[in-house]
């Protein structure tokens, strides 16, 4: 991703710039918290707006593509098989409340932490190459998963999917409400993890990894790491999914649901934080209002929204509003 | 034993002739790319619109075509993106497919439509200890030739050697006075076309539906990295050893299961033992 990541070096290297702090920081500062404050109450107004339902929705995916977005544009990895995991936590979401009746936070929490797992043995895997096998592989190995998942249909009910699963907050409002608290915690720790050491250095290896390498840092293992963390917050958002829905289908595990996580991302803006929930409320609320007036052809539309920005707006929406070159 | 192994080679052709344009269009553009499953699908879909009775006309037309319509989408579209990441392409053509598939969608709705066996290939080949039906000796035959063909045009001639030139020391090929750009566009066409002939092959054999080709253009990712996308030899050679381990193992394990993940495991093992692939290079780190 050579101009955003070019993009964020520069970042970079203006916060890292020593002595007295450049005139205006502290008005943009309390401007980002006004932006915050603003975001936080957006959110809380969100099911007022919108259907409930929708609402619901465009958490989960502000989750995913926050997830993919971590390794996009902070580690320069495109991961085109998040639906594996997504998916993955969905059916262990749904399988942990059905079976053990766990309350949904906990069921999500499950289903998160299995996604991780997952990440593991794949990501040990894909991290081995970079670029466009990276996408290449992560691709190849969610639709080993999704196979499984077919086949395996005395555990995730095939093409039926899982039915039903229950939730104690049935109506979609207050669900939106339930669920917020653990996407804010999904985004914090995403913030938290782009702005920690750690998160340097994964920028340090996705602009150089031959340096970050010769610095001491194992480069694998860091990608690793961040492959984990990716899945477990792709996680989050595929438990919420599952619970939003009361329902989990292998759709969840299809390449097409990677790939509109990717869109997102690049819609929103690649490196950016702030562009996936953006993207995420854009593309559902499309989708919701083309399905809505009865419009199937949906990848028609969403594909040539795609083609355009990588075409014409390749920074995003975030990075067009808000980022200087 | 043999016919198994004979009709897994049948499969590998599909594989083969999609994972062989895959790899032409990566050597010399670096561009992945994504639509390759979409075109394979028009292919087919392309085979239809023409009718049964047209196969043979359909065979030179559809891929013919399909080269020019992805001449007109490298120069418009692909070519505004070939000095950025690769990746960019990459995203480029999921949107291309995207937009393919519900195209054909809207038009042909989502179930399959059949396709009658080619006039002349309805037979079967007798090859004494086993008689095998005429049109998959065809498929297999036809592969067979253009893989060789392709090996040599690129390695044999002084063409293969323009374009070879150019896909590894472009710069200095350019210095050496060879219009690197003026290959560009014909080589992409040419990827295409070989998508599209591999679709108008399995119009017969396969359903042509229109996520024909989403389904295989993942199987072809995870050939082309077991064979390396910089190898052509490599890719072809994975394809075909592919096909046969599916047909086998659907044979012998009876397991849809089994056959169908098959290619992913030895993915796997792949990238455990040699990252690079079977015949691929190795990448610079960057």
């Amino acid at each position: 991703m050579t101009e955003s990541s070019a993009l964020v070096a520069q970042e970079m290297a203006e916060a890292e710039r020593p002595g007295p702090e450049p005139r205006g920081s502290a008005l943009r500062r309390n401007a980002r918290w006004l932006l915050l404050a603003a975001a936080v109450v957006f959110a809380l107004w969100l099911p007022f707006g919108l259907y409930p339902a929708v609402a619901v929705e465009i958490l989960c995916w502000a989750l995913f593509a926050v997830a993919i977005d971590l390794l996009l544009g902070y580690v320069g990895l495109m991961s085109f098989g998040h639906a594996a995991f997504w998916g993955t936590s969905a059916y262990a979401t749904g399988l942990v409340a059905i079976h053990w009746g766990l309350p949904f936070p906990l069921a999500v929490l499950c289903g998160a932490l299995t996604a991780t797992v997952l990440a593991v043995p794949i990501g040990y895997l894909a991290v081995k190459r970079t670029g466009i096998y990276f996408a290449m592989v992560t691709l190849a190995f969610a639709q080993m998963i999704y196979v499984v998942a077919n086949k395996w249909s005395s555990l995730t009910g095939g093409e039926n999917g899982l039915q039903s699963v229950p939730r104690a907050i049935t109506d979609n409002f207050y669900f939106y409400y339930a669920a917020l608290p653990i996407v804010f915690g999904g985004l914090f720790l995403a913030w938290r993890i782009v702005h920690s050491p750690f998160g340097r250095v994964l920028v340090a290896i996705r602009d150089n990894p031959s340096r970050a390498r010769a610095l001491g840092y194992a480069v694998h293992r860091y990608k690793l790491m961040a492959f984990m963390l990716s899945a477990f917050l792709a996680g989050l958002g595929g438990g919420l999914f599952a619970m939003g829905h009361r329902f989990v289908s292998l759709e969840t595990l299809h390449w097409t649901t990677s790939g509109k996580a990717v869109i997102i991302v690049v819609l929103g803006g690649i490196g950016t934080l702030w562009g996936g929930p953006l993207g995420a409320a854009a593309i559902v609320r499309l989708e919701d209002w083309l399905s809505f007036s009865g419009f199937e052809q949906i990848g028609l539309v969403t594909g040539g929204i795609f083609v355009l920005t990588v075409l014409l707006f390749r920074r995003g929406v975030w990075g067009t509003l808000f980022k200087r070159r | 034993m043999l016919q198994h192994v004979f009709n897994g080679l049948v499969g590998g052709s599909f594989l083969a002739l999609v994972a062989l344009g895959l790899a032409v269009i990566f050597g010399m553009l670096r561009v992945v790319n994504f639509a390759h499953g979409a075109i394979y699908m028009l292919g087919a879909f392309g085979a239809l619109a023409l009718t049964g009775e047209a196969f043979w006309a359909a065979l030179v037309v559809v891929p013919v075509g399909l080269g020019l319509l992805g001449m007109v989408l490298e120069r418009t579209v692909v070519n505004r993106l070939a000095r950025l990441d690769p990746l960019y392409n990459f995203l480029l053509t999921f949107g291309l497919t995207l937009v393919l598939q519900d195209l054909v969608k809207w038009r042909y709705g989502v179930q399959s439509s059949p396709y009658p066996t080619p006039a002349g290939l309805g037979g079967s080949v007798d090859f004494g200890l086993f008689d095998f039906p005429a049109y998959r000796v065809f498929v297999l035959v036809v592969a067979a030739i253009v893989c060789f063909g392709v090996w040599f045009l690129l390695s044999r001639t002084r063409l293969g050697l323009i374009v070879r030139a150019c896909t590894e020391r472009p710069e200095l090929s350019a210095a050496l006075g060879v219009n690197v750009g003026r290959w560009v566009t014909p080589v992409f066409g040419f990827g295409v076309a070989l998508a599209g002939l591999a679709g108008v092959l399995a119009a017969p054999m396969r359903a042509v539906h229109p996520l024909m080709g989403a389904d295989l253009i993942i199987v072809v990712f995870a050939v082309v990295v077991i064979g390396g996308l910089g190898s052509i030899f490599g890719s072809v050679a994975a394809a075909f050893a592919i096909g046969v381990l599916q047909a086998l193992s659907e044979a012998y394990l009876d397991s849809a299961l089994v056959s169908q993940i098959l290619v992913y495991v030895v993915m796997a093992a792949v990238l455990l033992w040699r990252p690079s692939g079977l015949f691929g290079r190795e990448e610079s780190p960057a």
